[in-house]
């Protein structure tokens, strides 16, 4: 039951990067079964993070047609949710959609955080064309998590996952 | 099993027909987070310092809303939306937080739309207009500096959920003032046009900069016991951030007046400006009208 119940939970796709299950975005921290029912934890990836309603009912539903009528889906807020937790197969799904995947990201815990004014950090590669050849011309967009690029090398614009 | 769009995801067969829309479904955003007050910690004061942290970011929040549509670029406006969507997530857990302190178990919902004027903790930097662009950049830059630099400290508070908030929220924040930053050089060493309207932001914003180092007792209280941090420790961290960003833009810090606070009161006792009242009109008015209604 429990297998099954894991099997269910982590393919269920996340509504604003359907090209990746919540498993691979890394916000599924534990999916445990109580008697009959089962509980799922899941971690938020921004505070505002719209999308936590659909997920929670995308959750339940999922489960349910699968057989599972009794499902509690428990937030869980400590350790962060951070880029680090997407998954190397989720890093491949990104990059086949066109969407440039986080880089490795260890940022301190301790002290004042510096003032970097987006001058730090390696240029993302070119999820089209592969060229490192790029440059950030917005660091918000349409998704809390994403910032937007252009390919100087093939001219294409692109989205990226944020390093957080 | 994919999904191309929300759309289609949402009015999928295994749909239980309680969405009607992509965003809909509100849950309390603590909901199986352990929300038990630690022992050793004063349940009323707890609840206090989440109202005053949770209405500066409802309240900045709000106001970074009513720029939407309004940016000079578009890039702009995702930004603005961007910003005041974490700001309204932060919002939300601590409200919720307060709720379940004190043992009230208020809902997110009661505090934003249930309350008057006077019970609203905000700074009042929270709840000014802004004259124009060079404006909301002077205050997002001092918000974000001033929220960060409290947050930092605050991840290590005794109580596990206002430290796993400040967690989440440093990593918003860090853009937020990036992005802030690089307007207010970019305005501040650019034309004399848009020079001059970032000193006259600077210069609106400035008079209501005291108030956020000024602890009120509660804080003072929860900072002796890990808790809360006192804001009278942040200013040097904040005064460095200014300066440096202000160097890098050619501007200088105003010397303007602190606004007066009204017989010793000021945003934390729930003493605000005129635009609040506006504000509170607008946030509140649906639920007012229509009392109780859910979508």
């Amino acid at each position: 039951m429990l297998v099954r119940a894991r099997q269910v939970a982590d393919s269920v796709p996340d509504p604003e990067l359907p090209m990746l299950t919540l498993a691979d975005l890394g916000i599924l921290r534990d999916v445990t079964v109580d008697g009959g029912r089962v509980v799922v934890s899941l971690t938020p990836t921004y505070s505002g993070c719209p999308a936590i309603a659909e997920i929670r009912a995308d959750l339940a539903g999922k489960l349910a047609a699968a057989g599972f009528a009794d499902v509690d889906v428990r937030t869980v807020l400590s350790p962060p949710w951070s880029s680090d937790f997407i998954s190397a197969e989720g890093c491949r799904k990104l990059a086949e959609a066109g969407i440039a995947p986080p880089q490795s990201h260890h940022r301190g815990k301790g002290g004042p955080v510096p003032l970097t004014l987006f001058a730090s950090g390696p240029p993302v590669a070119c999820p089209a064309c592969g060229s490192r050849d790029t440059e950030r011309t917005a660091v918000f967009s349409a998704t809390a998590c994403k910032d937007l690029h252009r390919c100087r090398a093939c001219a294409e614009p692109f989205e990226h996952v944020k390093e957080i | 099993m994919g999904f191309d769009t929300a759309y289609e995801a949402i009015s999928e067969e295994t749909d239980t027909g309680h969405r009607w829309a992509f965003g809909t479904g509100f849950t309390d955003p603590l909901a199986g987070v352990d929300t038990a007050v630690p022992a050793g910690i004063d349940g009323a004061d707890l609840a206090a310092y989440c109202l005053m942290l949770g209405d500066d970011a409802l309240i900045m929040s709000h106001r970074l809303q009513e720029w939407l549509a309004r940016a000079p670029e578009l890039e702009e406006d995702t930004a603005l939306a961007n910003i005041g969507l974490d700001l309204l997530g932060q919002a939300r857990l601590l409200l919720a937080r307060a709720g379940a302190a004190d043992g009230s178990r208020r809902t997110e919902d009661d505090y934003a739309f249930g309350r008057g004027e006077g019970e609203f903790r905000n700074a009042r930097l929270a709840e000014v207009t802004d004259a124009d662009f060079a404006g909301l950049m002077a205050r997002v830059l001092v918000f974000s500096t001033w929220r960060l630099a409290l947050l930092t400290r605050l991840r290590s508070s005794a109580d596990p959920v206002l430290a796993a908030v400040a967690a989440q929220g440093v990593k918003e924040l860090t853009y937020h003032r990036d992005y802030a930053a690089q307007w207010v050089i970019r305005l501040g060493d650019g034309t004399d046009y848009s020079r001059a309207r970032m000193e006259a932001g600077l210069a609106d914003t400035a008079p209501l900069v005291p108030e956020l180092f000024e602890p009120s007792a509660a804080e003072q209280r929860l900072a002796a016991v890990g808790v809360a941090v006192d804001p009278s420790g942040l200013r040097a961290e904040f005064d460095a951030v200014i300066a440096h960003v202000l160097g890098e833009a050619g501007l200088d810090w105003p010397e303007s007046p602190e606004l007066a606070n009204v017989s010793g009161q000021a945003g934390r006792d729930g003493v605000h400006t005129e635009a609040m009242g506006d504000l509170l009109a607008e946030l509140q008015s649906v639920a007012r009208a229509l009392p109780g209604a859910t979508w």
